[in-house]
């Protein structure tokens, strides 16, 4: 049994697993439910001056019969009292003192108002903080959320303040509606914060109904942008994840965030360099349970690969996260197609000629029965076939490692000499 | 299904036990079997399909909520595809070309054919129209499977077509020969509707050579597509077949199909002899009568019966007895002209005939009686000699001669499809699914023929 525990900038808790700011989060009833079923911790559904919320407030879309491939919502922060929230985090923290308890904040951009709020919250007794700077709707429209994040001049500003008061660790929690997250993490930084957290929603709008032309979800009619998360995401995250840990200014500890739906993903993102991950619409989705596996899968994961703590993985992989221009222009993969496990469905053939670069042919056998190869040279390894195919093991991506290495930016500093030398010449 | 043995059948149990038995996929049983669809590209499952349906587009238009493109898809290439969705040995076609077979399980193909299609059926929208009009008029004689296909393709294709039915109903064996727990009625109805909507004109309760005459046609036509199938199961040669409780299995399924369900069979003792399809199908239409035991003889093995395998098991479930290498040679009545007893020898397997089967020899003094209420006939299907012969066409003790090609007989006027032009029944039963696809292919041949 490995040790799970994680220390995420002095906020500890016995697994990686932690529950995300949102609806999950909202009562003590449901942070202790979360934490008997075997979560980590919990950030606390975001305090700040309660807000009156609509009905109709989330959409998920379905692929292909898979439902909730992504998740949308629009409903605002806690629209609970103050006082209420604070008793049940005391209530809650009394019962589990060795589960994280993060209160979210989020209040408009004054020093007093942070000042304030952070007093209350630390009085009643958490592990930490996390600044709300995400969510993408409704309180952006007030100034608040992402419309703070956005600008990383109020991210540093109101992270100073908050350190001004604040006693426990302080999360940053940042928005992905922003081109570069990097820039807005390092404001974060640079305003003290200990810890950033990412990614918050995607603005987005679920769908259109094609019958009602009403927009999905719909409010009497009407319709607003809400914020995307679910599996769909997760790729956007990691990435996100992933830019923040291989800048080197941003020296903090990253909770991760974003599409999180198993032990799998979550190793994922340690590996990207958070250090714990926040988790919401997978438990929306199944209920808290589903935590179990995420336990169990990263336990024996971890024997598997010989580790003994958890906290092994955390950004095993940023080295490996580079710029295009720096990856080796001479290494080559090609397809090749295993007869024995191919069941001729022919979806590799069709995308390759259809939308790849037609290096797959269909030929037949000496019996007449048709199977498929790749013409290996003139395959670019573009991996569509082994994306497309149905069956683990059919198609493997053969690697050619170069002989000698030669990145873009290698090659254009070579030719660059190279010119100057011609230069030089003439 | 309530059978003789669990209690006294009342004449609602009996009428149940003719329902279909599989109902219909639910909404989301279908939607997620059809996201299970690989979306196959040149899918082996459309290539297995004598009528070549695009599987995998009419599955993925099911995943869409697209039924209505999706049954058009089916139609399309298949005038009869209600009724082979649910008649057609899918384990030996579709279902059994899917890729999923070697690492899965196939995609239940069948079921959602029958899906697709039912939602047509309750849906009453016009997949099809008539062809720009060619001026042209083609005579169909029978309105089976693959008389109504031709006459559909003839008719998108612009041309005047009249099909002359013997029946009172048209649809063939899909109306009359199909057991009703497999194919209702109203399925192979609701698809000559189809045919008739396209402004198809089919005179039912005509036989021709009686009410109208082979020369006629041949004079009003421009051409004539004889499609007429098979007739009456031929009798075994054996004594005492015109006792009372003798049958004819193709009689005796359109009885089922066509008159109100007889209380007669219930409690008795019934053989059924041959093992083809016909014969499971009387078989388990007996069991449903109410029948107390129902065996099916055959003269060779299991190895040779002609049967899918699925109906076997299907006959199996339903209580039929098999017994294999069994002859009958005489049927014995009592005082009052009632089967009583079936006379029967055993058999061994011999040299291979000519069919590559090997032929049944009786053993010696192995002869021994059964006794029995019922006897029916399955043993493969007589041809109309006198309708071929008044044509004055060629044909082989029934089959047709036929330019594979062109789909003309021995006269350039005359063109003929489905069980009349199939080889021997030693084969095997020829397909719903065949015929449909001959029809198109005779269609497209007259067409062909006629636009020169």
């Amino acid at each position: 049994m490995a040790d799970l525990s994680v220390n995420l900038a002095g906020i500890k808790s016995p697994n990686p697993f932690w529950l995300a700011s949102a609806p999950p989060t909202n009562s003590g009833y449901q942070v202790q439910r979360a934490f008997e079923a075997g979560w980590g911790g919990a950030v606390w559904k975001t305090l700040g001056d309660p807000v009156i919320n609509v009905s109709s407030r989330f959409s998920a879309s379905t692929f292909n019969g898979q439902k909730v491939a992504g998740f949308n919502n629009i409903e605002l922060i806690t629209d609970r009292p103050l006082e209420v929230n604070l008793k049940e985090i005391y209530e809650t923290k009394k019962k589990f003192p060795n589960h994280a308890i993060v209160a979210s904040l989020m209040v408009e951009p004054k020093q007093e108002k942070w000042h304030e709020i952070v007093k209350k919250v630390e009085a009643i007794g958490v592990d930490g903080l996390e600044l709300n700077f995400g969510c993408p709707h409704g309180m952006a429209e007030r100034g608040m959320g992402s419309a703070s994040g956005q600008v990383p001049e109020l991210v540093e500003k109101q992270t100073h303040w908050v350190k001004e008061v604040a006693e426990t660790p302080v999360i940053v929690k940042l928005t992905p509606n922003i081109t570069d997250v990097t820039a807005t993490a390092y404001a974060a930084v640079q305003g003290g914060a200990d810890s950033i957290s990412l990614i918050n929603t995607i603005n987005s709008l679920m769908g259109v109904d094609i019958h009602s032309w009403n927009t999905i979800p719909h409010v009497s009619g009407k319709g607003t942008h809400g914020g995307y998360c679910g599996p769909a995401v997760k790729p956007i995250a990691l990435n996100m994840v992933a830019e923040c840990a291989r800048h080197p200014e941003i020296n903090v500890p990253i909770s991760g965030i974003g599409g999180i739906s198993n032990w799998q993903d979550a190793i994922e993102f340690m590996l990207m360099g958070s250090t714990n991950v926040q988790v919401c619409t997978a438990a929306m989705h199944h209920g808290f349970r589903i935590v179990e596996d995420m336990i169990d899968g990263l336990n024996n994961y971890l024997d598997e690969k010989g580790l003994a703590r958890a906290m092994d993985l955390v950004g095993q992989t940023v080295s490996k996260y580079q710029n295009w221009g720096d990856l080796d222009l001479n290494y080559k993969v090609a397809a090749r197609i295993n007869p024995d496990k191919c069941i001729n469905c022919n979806k590799c053939y069709i995308s390759c000629e259809d939308t790849s670069h037609q290096c797959i042919d269909r030929l037949l056998d000496a019996n007449g029965k048709s199977y498929l190869k790749v013409r290996e040279d003139d395959c670019v390894g573009c991996n569509l076939c082994s994306i497309v195919c149905p069956v683990d093991g059919a198609i493997d991506m053969i690697e050619y490692p170069s002989e000698v290495e030669m990145t873009w930016n290698e090659r254009q500093s070579l030719l660059g000499k190279m010119t100057i030398g011609e230069e030089t010449v003439s | 299904m309530k059978s003789a043995e669990s209690e006294q059948l009342t004449a609602v149990d009996l009428k149940r036990n003719f329902f279909e038995v599989k109902e219909d996929m639910k909404p989301k049983e279908a939607i997620d079997e059809a996201n299970r669809c690989l979306y196959c590209y040149d899918a082996p499952c459309m290539n297995a399909c004598p009528t070549g349906i695009d599987v995998p587009s009419f599955i993925k238009k099911i995943a869409t909520g697209n039924l209505k493109g999706s049954a058009r898809d089916i139609l399309d290439a298949n005038p009869v595809g209600a009724t082979c969705s649910r008649v057609c040995p899918t384990s030996e076609l579709c279902e059994g070309a899917c890729v999923l077979n070697d690492v899965s399980m196939p995609i239940r193909i069948g079921d959602l054919q029958r899906h697709a299609t039912n939602w047509a059926m309750e849906h009453e929208v016009d997949l099809f129209e008539p062809g720009v009009p060619k001026n042209t008029k083609v005579a169909i004689v029978g309105g089976g499977p693959a008389g109504l296909s031709a006459a559909r393709e003839l008719r998108r294709l612009g041309h005047e077509v009249t099909i002359f039915e013997a029946k009172e109903k048209a649809g063939g064996l899909d109306t009359y020969g199909i057991v009703s727990f497999r194919l209702p009625q109203s399925v192979s109805l609701w698809e000559v509707e189809q045919v008739e909507k396209l402004g198809v004109d089919i005179r039912t309760n005509c036989t021709v050579g009686k009410d109208i005459s082979p020369e006629t046609l041949k004079n009003d036509f421009d051409a004539v597509l004889v499609t007429v199938g098979m007739g009456q199961v031929p009798k075994l040669g054996i004594e005492g077949e015109d006792l009372t409780g003798v049958y004819d299995a193709i009689q005796f399924v359109e009885n089922t199909k066509t008159k109100a369900l007889t209380e007669q069979f219930i409690g008795k003792r019934a053989v059924v002899i041959g093992a083809g399809n016909t014969a499971i199908d009387a078989a388990t239409c007996l069991i449903r009568s109410g029948a107390r035991n129902v065996k099916i003889i055959y003269r060779r093995t299991e190895e040779e019966m002609t049967a899918y395998p699925f109906e076997f098991e299907f006959a199996k479930q339903d209580g039929v007895e098999f017994r294999w290498l069994t002859q009958p040679t005489k049927i014995i009545g009592d005082e009052s002209g009632h089967v009583r007893q079936l006379e029967c020898v055993q058999m061994m397997l011999g040299q291979p005939d000519q069919s590559g089967r090997r032929r049944p020899v009786p053993i010696e003094d192995s002869s021994f009686l059964m006794d029995v209420d019922i006897v029916v006939r399955a043993i493969g299907q007589s041809r109309h000699l006198d309708l071929l012969n008044a044509f004055g066409l060629n044909h082989d003790s029934g089959v047709l001669q036929l330019n594979a090609d062109t789909y003309q007989t021995s006269s350039a006027q005359i063109f003929a499809a489905g069980d009349v032009v199939y080889g021997s029944t030693e084969y095997g039963d020829a397909m719903v699914v065949s015929a449909a696809e001959q029809g198109k292919r005779a269609a497209y041949a007259i067409d062909k023929k006629l636009s020169c």
